[in-house]
């Protein structure tokens, strides 16, 4: 939270043109063709001259339909990039575009709408600070834009825009733009998210998107786009523990020893405590290597050579964290995880798992699913492509993770299918468990028995808290007469 | 260089922490890994990223370069004093069939001669070596199908790339994974812009080929490109005109393939002015992009990098 707010102060405070103060900030478009999505990112490269001259000539070249009325090339064409795409006029791919301000570079995970989609669109929100939504002026919020939001709060992006598009076609209608917001953030509001700026906007005529659109709106007084993309914060690892994830050790001759990585939370200086997982290993920094220098301290998103004050054994897929907030460690985890192939996610397969540069096997076992439709969790056995579900993860080796919520690089994951290599699954941990092997665990007053009318049962179950923890609880259902009865046998 | 460079800026950090961390990790997950080196300004920032990521130790790996027999002399000149300077081990290669069968730009046609002394003299030299992750420069942000490809971008074991049937990359987490034959080509700079690579060889002060600075050189128009006419090879066409002009090039490769723009830019400053106010792409010197729609993606799917 602190970063955060060091990091809006730090944007706010014009900085110097043409040098870039900050990290690219990394956002995802959602929305379907219909609400103008390449349209808006083509006017987003063109207002910032990210798209030149040679590429909109070779779009009129292999394209007899382009150009719009405004003599602008067709952004569509511009971004398909395949040509199976081209042909049918679609987008299947996530693509990454880029371009830039005086005060800051962009990377745009541009992906596309489609239901069939979603697995795309987990893709390009993986790695997002922010999405920016985009909904039709004429239609509203679509089931798609709540389904777009759910998926993205879910990939961990807590800041969003909304663009209400196409706003020249409702004759600038503020009343309507109201309705619309006010009915986004009031659902933003029930998946947890405040952060949201809602736009009226035509990419088309290029209004709220780089340039202001005041001449048509003067009812609105907030920033176009651009400029909320320019002070947006972006997620920091830096506040947490200590981490690194070895990816090699560094041994060019005998009297160097060095375990490089990339800082994957927190900070890390000379003479810090820290401990080897999983083997539980204790020692001292050393020293920290770059090429440049020796430096005092490295932080989140650094790659560095570790180097410790004594020999320990340390290997690729090890990871070095400071010794008073190490990561999780255990066989069995909880995760929701997003199945990224045709191939269903099924109970008791056998996976790699690849988690930063660790590699294990796991077997997974699903619980819920999630309904893009209704937003509740419901009881799963597999989960097929495109789903969304939580698991239950049990590992043959130690395995350490932190939260997902605390920590993105060491929560997150990846599935591999060992049958066809192919990346099946992407997963963020919720927690370490221990399994409950029915009733008899645990001891005294441990427990607690609540006795509930179905409908709300059924409600609290399809909540996204019961979800994850859905294996911690013995369910029954019974009549309320037999319900009572056993309520009588408790004190 | 010095202890007075100052910190690099934090977009450029970021990429660079980004490219590191993708060499480290495809040195550490394969066998025999190979860098794809073309002797130009990426080619030449990531050789500088790699000398980052395995330091102290060496670079763990070979450098190819695909040689064309067609490249500028000064390219050929500035690669063997890198190579000598960095002690680097340089594996060359130039697909027989070049000497055997006289293919050359000029008779065959940018198209035919591309794929072979280019893409086909490729897959000879990753099949020679047997390696099974080969590092390349391409930027995400050069051409539209580029736009799409991953940093672990998966080839069958005829260097093929099929972009409709790409591993979804998450996070930045790799998926690694291959059977024998099977390949991988990681990006490290996927994620940077023309301006950032010249951002960097700024900051980092890294030596590239003098032809990307302006000069009075030797030059020909030919099919609206300025051709450099400095190799005896180039035979003068009826009409065209020898004459001497100040220019520099965006990007290098073969010399009859690579058009040269009009420019005084001098220094890096001067570039990255340019640059800041150019109105069309870097590939827009290229011949060989320009030959269809899509050329990228068909060159790619038939392994070209």
């Amino acid at each position: 939270m602190t970063a955060n707010i060091e990091a809006t102060a730090q944007t706010a405070l014009a900085p110097e043109p043409a040098t870039r103060n900050a990290r690219p900030l990394r956002l995802i478009t959602c929305g379907s063709v219909d609400d103008g999505k390449s349209t808006l990112i083509g006017r987003l490269l063109w207002d910032t001259k990210a798209v030149k001259e040679d590429q909109a000539d070779a779009l009129e070249r292999d394209n007899r339909h382009q150009q719009n009325d405004l003599g602008l090339p067709d952004f569509a064409l511009l971004l398909d990039g395949l040509q199976a795409e081209r042909e049918q006029g679609i987008t299947i791919d996530v693509a990454y575009r880029y371009f830039s301000t005086d005060r800051r570079s962009f990377i745009v995970a541009d992906t596309p709408g489609h239901e069939q989609y979603t697995r795309n669109m987990a893709t390009g929100a993986s790695t997002a600070d922010l999405a920016v939504l985009l909904v039709d002026a004429r239609a509203g919020i679509l089931e798609q834009t709540r389904r777009h939001a759910t998926i993205a709060t879910l990939m961990g992006i807590r800041q969003f825009v909304l663009a209400v598009n196409k706003i020249d076609l409702i004759a600038y209608d503020e009343a309507v733009f109201n309705r619309i917001s006010g009915e986004f953030r009031q659902f933003a509001l029930s998946v947890g998210v405040t952060d949201v700026t809602a736009i009226p906007m035509s990419a088309l005529l290029g209004e709220n998107v780089v340039h202001p659109g005041s001449a048509s709106m003067p009812w609105y007084s907030g920033p176009p786009l651009v400029e909320v993309l320019e002070l947006a914060t972006q997620r920091t690892a830096q506040t947490v523990g200590f981490r690194l994830p070895v990816q090699r050790v560094s041994r060019p001759d005998e009297s160097f020893r060095g375990y490089q990585g990339t800082v994957a939370g927190g900070s890390v200086k000379p003479g810090d405590s820290v401990v080897v997982l999983p083997a539980g290993t204790v020692a001292n920094v050393k020293q920290i290597v770059t090429f440049d220098l020796v430096r005092n301290a490295a932080v989140a998103g650094d790659a560095i050579t570790l180097v410790l004050d004594r020999h320990v054994d340390v290997a690729r897929g090890d990871m070095i964290a400071s010794i008073d907030a190490a990561p999780a460690l255990g066989r069995a985890f909880e995760a929701k995880l997003v199945a990224l192939s045709a191939d269903a996610i099924t109970a008791g397969k056998r996976y790699w798992l690849k988690s930063s540069s660790r590699r294990q096997r796991v077997r997974v076992m699903p619980k819920t699913r999630l309904d893009l439709k209704s937003g509740q969790w419901e009881g799963a056995e597999s989960l097929p492509l495109n789903a969304i579900g939580t698991v239950h993860l049990d590992f043959d080796e130690a395995a350490m993770f932190d939260p997902y919520e605390t920590n993105r690089n060491t929560g997150a994951f990846i599935l591999i299918d060992p049958d066809t290599n192919n990346t099946v699954a992407g997963g963020m941990i919720v927690e370490r468990t221990t399994r409950v092997d029915g009733i008899d665990a645990g001891g005294e007053r441990d427990h607690v028995l609540l006795s509930l009318p179905e409908h709300l049962a059924d409600r609290l179950m399809a909540s996204e808290a019961f979800a994850e923890l859905r294996d911690h609880v013995e369910i029954r259902r019974v009549s309320g007469t037999r319900a009572a009865a056993v309520l009588k046998d408790v004190d | 260089m010095s202890e007075t460079k100052p910190p690099l800026d934090p977009n450029l950090k970021a990429l660079e922490s980004e490219a590191i961390h993708i060499f480290r990790e495809v040195a550490a997950e394969f066998e025999r890994p190979v860098m794809l080196y073309s002797v130009g300004k990426d080619s030449s920032v990531l050789l500088h990223l790699a000398r980052k990521a395995f330091f102290p130790g060496r670079i763990p790996f070979p450098l190819l370069h695909i040689d064309t027999g067609w490249k500028f002399k000064e390219m050929i000149a500035f690669r063997d004093r890198i190579a000598a300077e960095f002690d680097l081990d340089l594996v060359t290669h130039t697909n027989p069939r070049g000497k055997l069968e006289g293919v050359t730009p000029f008779t065959h046609g940018s198209s035919v001669y591309t794929n072979i002394m280019k893409t086909e003299a490729l897959r000879q030299a990753l099949d020679a070596g047997q390696y099974d992750a080969a590092f390349g420069g391409a930027r995400r942000d050069e051409e539209a199908s580029r736009a799409k490809e991953r940093i672990y971008s998966f080839r069958t074991p005829d260097h093929r790339w099929d972009p409709r049937n790409q591993r979804p990359e998450l996070w930045s987490i790799y998926n690694g994974q291959i059977r024998k034959g099977e390949s991988v080509r990681a990006f490290p700079l996927s994620n940077w812009t023309e301006v950032d690579i010249w951002r960097y060889i700024q900051a980092e002060n890294i030596p590239i080929v003098p032809l990307y600075f302006a000069a009075e050189r030797p030059v020909v128009e030919r099919d609206g490109m300025l051709v450099m006419a400095e190799d005896a090879r180039l035979e003068l066409l009826p009409g065209e005109v020898k004459r001497r002009e100040t220019i520099r090039f965006r990007t290098l490769g073969c010399f009859p393939l690579t058009g040269a723009i009009r420019s005084n830019a001098t220094t890096l400053d001067d570039i990255i002015g340019e640059l800041e106010t150019a109105t069309v792409s870097e590939r827009q010197g290229r011949a060989i992009d320009r030959d269809e729609a899509g050329s990228m993606e068909k060159k790619k799917r038939e392994g070209y990098f």
